[in-house]
C-alpha cells in the first residue's frame, strides 16, 4: 500500500471513442497530484473512474489499496469528492447539506455535530449555516462543497476543476484551502484543472493529458526547467518577416506566432533581445514592444502537444450558468 | 446501522424539500378539492348505478386517483436531481442502491400519502356519506398502493434524461392506467366490454382502488376480489417496483 492511487492500463471506450487510453498512474500517499490538460482530455472521465462513478472499459486501479470494480464500497468510503458541476442541494440549508453528507458516509452521530462546526470554521461560512443554499454566491457554494468533501475523513480527495467560473479572488481563497488542507489533514489530493496557473501553484507534481493519454509528468518546476529557456514576446508591424529573419540569421528556431505576437523560445532572453531589435531596425521593422519572461506550464504543455491549451468558451459558461442558474431559482 | 441513518436521512431530506415549496403544498391542496367537488359533485349528481350511490362509489376511486398523479409525478425529482448534479453525491456515498432507492421511494410517498390524506379530509369535510374512522383502515392500503407507484415513477425517470421527455412519458403511462382501474366507472360486471375487462386485471390499481372501495364502503360494495387477494396483489406489484428500482438506480449515472 505504498501509492495512494495506482492504475493499470486503465482505459474507458465509448463506440468508438477513447476517452481515456491506457492510464499508467501512481499517486503518492500525501501529495498534491495535478492533472492538467484541455477540457476534453480526459480529466473527468479519469476521475470519474477512479470516484467509481464510471466503469472502466478494461484495466485496472486499486485506490487506498482496495481494488476500484471489486472493493467499490471500501473506495467510495475512503475518499472524497468535489465534483466539477455543483452538487449540493440548494433547498437545504448549510448545516443539512452537512448532516446528510455525514449520514450517508457513516460518520458516528456522536461526532457528526463537532465535526460540521469545525468544517464550517473552516470554510468561514458558520455565520451562514442556517441559509438556504439557494441564497448563496457560487464561491460560497464552491467552499461548502469542499468542505463536505472532507467531514468523513477521507484519505484521498478528488477535485475536479475545483475553480471553474469563479472570480480571481474566490481562486484565490480556495487555493487556500486547498493548500491549508494538504497541511492540516495529511490527505491525497487529486486535482484537476485547465487552468496552468492552478495546476502551477497546487500540485507537487503534474501530469499533462491530451486525448486520453498522460503526455508527460512531473514537478512543475522540473517540467519548466526541461523547456531550459525564457520566452521573448515581440510585437510588431511584421512578424511575419521578423520570425523569418531571426530563424534565418539568429538561428533561433524555436518561434511561433500566438494572438498577433511573435514568440521566440531562447537559452537567455538577456543576450538574445539587443539582437533581435537590432535585425528588426536593419530591416526597417517597427517594435511596438519587446518583453521577456521565464518559461511556464503554459509553454510546457505547448512544448509536449504541439498546441496551446485553450478555454473552451462554451464548457466554461455552462459551468458558470449552472451557478447562475441555481443562483437565481 | 450506517444504512439506516442513510435511509433516515434520504427520507428527511425529501420531505423537506416538499415541505419548503409552497406551491406543490397549495397544489396538492387544491387539486383533490377540485376532483372532488366538481368533478364528484356536478359529474356525480347525474349518475346513478347498481347499489351505490356515485358520489360514494367515486370517492375511493378519486383517492386512487390522486394517488397515482401524485405519485408518479414524484419521479421528477430524480430529474431534478440529475439536472442539478446532487443525485451524483447520493450516487458515490458508501451506501447500498437499495438504500439510496428505498430512502428516496419512502420520502416521496410520503409526501404523496400526504395528498390522499387530504382527500380522505376534505371528503368527509364535504359530507360525502362514509365512516370516518376507516380512514385508519383506509391509510395502511393507501401507503401500499403509493409505495408500488412512486417506484414506477422513479423507475421511469431513472430513464429518462429530460423533463420534457419525463411529463410526456407519465401521461402516456398515468391515463390507462386510471381509465383501466374503475376509478370512475366500473371495469367489472355485466356489460363491461371484455377486452376492457380482461386489460384492467393486469392493472395493480384495480386492486388498490378494490381494497379502498371494500375498506370504505363496506357492505354497500361488492368487491372484485376479497380484500387479502387484494392487497396480496399490491404487495407483490410493491416488491417487484422496489427490485426493479434498486436495479434501475444501480444502472443510473
Amino acid at each position: 500500500m505504498q501509492y495512494a492511487i495506482q492504475t493499470h492500463q486503465l482505459t474507458k471506450k465509448y463506440n468508438n471513442y477513447t476517452a481515456v487510453d491506457s492510464l499508467d498512474i501512481s499517486v503518492e500517499r500525501g501529495e498534491v497530484f495535478g492533472l492538467l490538460g484541455p477540457n476534453g482530455a480526459g480529466k473527468t472521465t479519469t476521475v470519474s473512474m477512479l470516484c467509481t462513478i464510471l466503469k472502466p472499459t478494461s484495466g485496472t486501479a486499486t485506490i487506498n489499496g482496495f481494488d476500484l470494480v471489486r472493493q467499490s464500497h471500501s473506495v467510495r468510503k475512503s475518499i472524497g469528492i468535489v465534483f466539477q458541476d455543483p452538487s449540493i442541494d440548494d433547498r437545504l440549508t448549510a448545516r443539512e447539506n452537512l448532516y446528510m453528507h455525514a449520514n450517508l458516509y457513516g460518520v458516528p452521530a456522536a461526532e457528526q455535530k463537532e465535526r460540521i462546526e469545525r468544517i464550517l470554521k473552516l470554510v468561514e461560512l458558520e455565520d451562514r449555516a442556517e441559509s438556504l443554499l439557494r441564497t448563496y454566491s457560487g464561491g460560497m457554494r464552491r467552499r461548502l462543497e469542499l468542505g463536505r468533501g472532507l467531514i468523513h475523513y477521507p484519505q484521498i480527495l478528488f477535485l475536479d476543476e475545483p475553480t471553474v467560473g469563479l472570480d480571481p479572488q474566490t481562486r484565490d481563497h480556495i487555493w487556500k484551502y486547498i493548500r491549508e488542507l494538504k497541511e492540516t489533514h495529511d490527505i491525497t489530493v487529486v486535482l484537476t484543472t485547465h487552468y496552468m496557473d492552478e495546476a502551477d501553484r497546487l500540485s507537487d507534481r503534474i501530469a499533462i493529458m491530451d486525448h486520453g493519454k498522460i503526455v508527460v509528468l512531473n514537478t512543475p518546476q522540473k517540467l519548466k526547467e526541461t523547456l531550459e529557456g525564457d520566452v521573448i514576446t515581440v510585437r510588431a508591424n511584421d512578424i511575419q518577416l521578423l520570425s523569418d529573419l531571426v530563424v534565418k540569421w539568429l538561428g533561433l528556431t524555436k518561434t511561433r506566432i500566438v494572438d498577433g505576437a511573435l514568440e521566440i523560445t531562447v537559452p537567455n532572453a538577456k543576450a538574445a533581445m539587443p539582437r533581435i531589435m537590432e535585425l528588426a531596425t536593419q530591416n526597417n521593422i517597427y517594435v511596438e514592444s519587446l518583453i521577456s519572461r521565464g518559461p511556464n506550464l503554459e509553454d510546457v504543455f505547448l512544448h509536449y502537444t504541439g498546441r496551446s491549451i485553450r478555454e473552451d468558451s462554451t464548457r466554461e459558461l455552462y459551468g458558470f450558468a449552472a451557478v447562475q442558474r441555481r443562483a437565481i431559482k | 446501522m450506517t444504512e439506516l441513518r442513510a435511509l433516515y436521512t434520504l427520507w428527511l431530506r425529501e420531505v423537506k424539500r416538499f415541505i419548503r415549496d409552497r406551491a406543490r403544498v397549495i397544489i396538492s391542496f387544491v387539486q383533490p378539492l377540485l376532483w372532488l367537488v366538481v368533478f364528484a359533485a356536478g359529474f356525480g349528481a347525474r349518475i346513478t348505478f347498481t347499489g351505490v350511490d356515485y358520489q360514494q362509489y367515486l370517492f375511493p376511486g378519486i383517492i386512487g386517483q390522486t394517488l397515482l398523479f401524485t405519485s408518479m409525478f414524484m419521479g421528477i425529482s430524480v430529474i431534478w436531481d440529475k439536472e442539478f448534479g446532487f443525485m451524483k453525491e447520493i450516487l458515490v456515498a458508501p451506501i447500498s442502491r437499495f438504500t439510496i432507492f428505498l430512502g428516496k421511494m419512502i420520502g416521496d410517498s410520503s409526501a404523496a400519502l400526504l395528498q390522499g390524506i387530504i382527500v380522505f379530509i376534505f371528503g368527509f369535510l364535504l359530507g360525502i356519506p362514509f365512516d370516518p374512522l376507516t380512514f385508519f383502515s383506509a391509510l395502511p392500503v393507501m401507503l401500499l398502493i403509493t409505495f408500488g407507484l412512486v417506484s414506477l415513477g422513479l423507475i421511469i425517470a431513472s430513464f429518462v434524461g429530460s423533463l420534457e421527455n419525463f411529463g410526456a412519458i407519465q401521461t402516456f403511462v398515468n391515463l390507462p392506467i386510471f381509465f383501466l382501474s374503475g376509478a370512475l366507472f366500473p371495469v367489472t360486471g355485466a356489460g363491461t366490454p371484455e377486452r376492457l375487462r380482461i386489460a384492467s386485471t393486469f392493472n395493480p390499481l384495480t386492486y388498490g382502488i378494490d381494497a379502498l372501495r371494500t375498506v370504505i364502503l363496506g357492505s354497500a360494495w361488492t368487491p372484485i376480489q376479497p380484500l387479502y387477494v387484494d392487497i396480496g396483489i399490491i404487495v407483490l406489484f410493491d416488491v417487484a417496483m422496489i427490485i426493479i428500482g434498486t436495479w434501475a438506480f444501480s444502472k443510473m449515472k
